[in-house]
């Protein structure tokens, strides 16, 4: 049973240092050295109860500098969790959870809340993984180099996931949940921090940090979805995206290019402009063209059609949309962009239809409304 | 720790390996003895054996003490069982890496073995 002794070890472990740096912080300040178990899972308490003080931005500065890390073994011991939870044997709702739950600290009624799903669910998917990793005895230990790369892609996914969900929710209670993307951006630099010469693990960072830069022009005063093409641009954290460029030319460097690192290249174009008119879209098309030359997906391909439509006109992108049509019927966003090329081309009727299909699909309340503001006319 | 791999395909996968000419299956043949050796050297498998296509299956069905028997497989399944093999390997990822290399294609399924010993 050696499986579980490690894996709740571990977790009780990260329970122990949530609880003291509850009790202790705030009457103690924060230690000169904080457990490393601390920095790594009792960090978003930490911060919660942080916010309410007044010297808050100074001592976050503090938790965050960089040679606060832990050493090698704790690193080690770390990641080996990170791992265990990811392991492509579970479920991926119960990797997300179970990572939640075991890294980050969540509670399994703020992972329910999170995803939108009962608390009994997520507890029941925690507790199904566990004992698979005990009766299956799923490794406690980062895998071998022969393994890493496709185990890391598992792992990546897990915080991708993680991202967006709270990048832009797909539930019908808020819009964005920062805390969900801001946890899972630290998770991933916490990764790169672990293993620095993975460029795709960087090139993930870059994609999200990239993201997050932009986010305070994505929605209006009234909560409602800004588009690209209208956001201020006077908004947008300049030095977050020259530290998300950074990232990537580092990951650039490593000249092992990826998925993550391409994504993060087409945000770092989009990044890069200084007016919506500016953007590089020739180069974005080719960017989705090797993006799909690494695995071939709907949704890239509606995103690399969007591009298109910039380069070689709506008509030319409707016709690559409408091929989507079998696999992406159910999808919102499908439906959301052939109404824009379709108002392009004229046909205000198809596209009034098409933007119809997009709002029975989505249950984000910013997009919605911005749907219902363009049905309106 | 023991796991049980099983070793299935599609109904069309076995028909069509019925029908491999003779010269195709000896050396898909040879390929997976060439597995089982290498893995029974390194001492990783105890057991194993290779079944006879479904239409060979005969079905016991015990319910309420009465034993019905009945002909083919006891699953209405896509997918057919071909064979299996006892292994013991060290954890999960060492059974999983196994199964990767299966060279006989279609599903690999792995399933811890219980362990009494500790009951």
């Amino acid at each position: 049973m050696r499986a579980l002794g490690d894996f709740d070890l571990a977790e009780e472990v990260v329970q122990d240092s949530l609880v003291a740096a509850l009790e202790k912080w705030p009457e103690q300040g924060i230690p000169e050295k904080p457990g490393a178990w601390l920095m790594t899972t009792a960090r978003r308490r930490a911060i919660d109860i942080l916010r309410r003080d007044t010297r808050y931005r100074e001592k976050l500065a503090l938790l965050e500098r960089s040679d606060m890390w832990p050493d090698r073994a704790e690193a080690d011991d770390r990641l080996r969790l990170i791992f265990t939870c990811c392991h492509p044997a579970l479920s991926p709702e119960a990797q997300v959870a179970l990572t939640l739950r075991a890294v980050v600290g969540f509670t399994t009624a703020e992972i329910a809340s999170a995803f939108l799903v009962a608390e009994a669910t997520v507890a029941q998917r925690i507790v199904r993984a566990k004992k698979k990793i005990v009766d299956a005895r799923i490794p406690y230990r980062v895998p071998e180099a022969g393994e890493l790369a496709a185990r890391l892609d598992g792992v990546l996914s897990v915080l991708y996931l993680m991202f967006n969900e709270g990048y832009l929710s797909r539930g019908a209670q808020a819009a964005m949940r920062r805390d969900i993307a801001d946890d899972a951006v630290w998770l991933t630099s916490l990764v790169a921090t672990l293993m620095p010469d993975q460029p795709e693990v960087l090139g993930l960072l870059a994609l999200m940090k990239l993201n997050v830069a932009r986010s305070t022009a994505r929605f209006d005063a009234a909560g409602d979805m800004v588009l690209l093409p209208d956001q201020d641009r006077s908004l947008w954290d300049q030095a977050a995206i020259a530290e998300g460029v950074a990232i990537l030319e580092r990951a650039g460097a490593m000249r092992s290019t990826g998925p993550y690192q391409i994504q993060a290249a087409i945000a770092a174009l989009h990044s890069g402009a200084r007016f919506w008119e500016e953007t590089d879209w020739p180069q974005i098309v080719l960017l989705y063209d090797a993006l799909l030359r690494m695995g071939d997906s709907p949704v890239v391909r509606l995103n690399r059609a969007v591009a298109l439509s910039h380069v070689a006109g709506p008509e030319v992108a409707l016709g690559e949309v409408n091929d989507l049509a079998l696999v992406l019927s159910g999808y919102h966003l499908y439906h959301s962009t052939r109404g824009e090329l379709l108002e392009q081309i004229g046909e205000p009727v198809l596209a009034r239809e098409a933007r119809r299909r997009a709002l029975d699909l989505c249950q984000n309340p910013a997009e919605r409304s911005l749907l219902e503001r363009k049905l309106r006319g | 720790m023991k796991y049980v791999l099983m070793f299935a395909g599609s109904v069309q996968e076995q028909e069509a390996w019925e029908k491999m000419p003779e010269a195709v299956r000896v050396t898909a043949y040879e390929r997976v003895n060439q597995w089982f050796e290498e893995h029974s050297r390194a001492g990783r498998i105890t057991g194993g054996a290779e079944l006879q296509g479904p239409s060979s299956s005969t079905t016991v069905r015990i319910k309420n003490g009465k034993a019905v028997v009945t002909d083919g497989p006891f699953i209405e399944a896509k997918e057919v069982i071909g064979g299996f093999a006892i292994v013991e390997v060290k954890d999960l990822d060492e059974a999983l890496g196994m199964a990767k290399t299966w060279p006989g294609g279609g599903i690999v399924e792995v399933r811890p073995v219980v362990d009494h010993e500790n009951d």
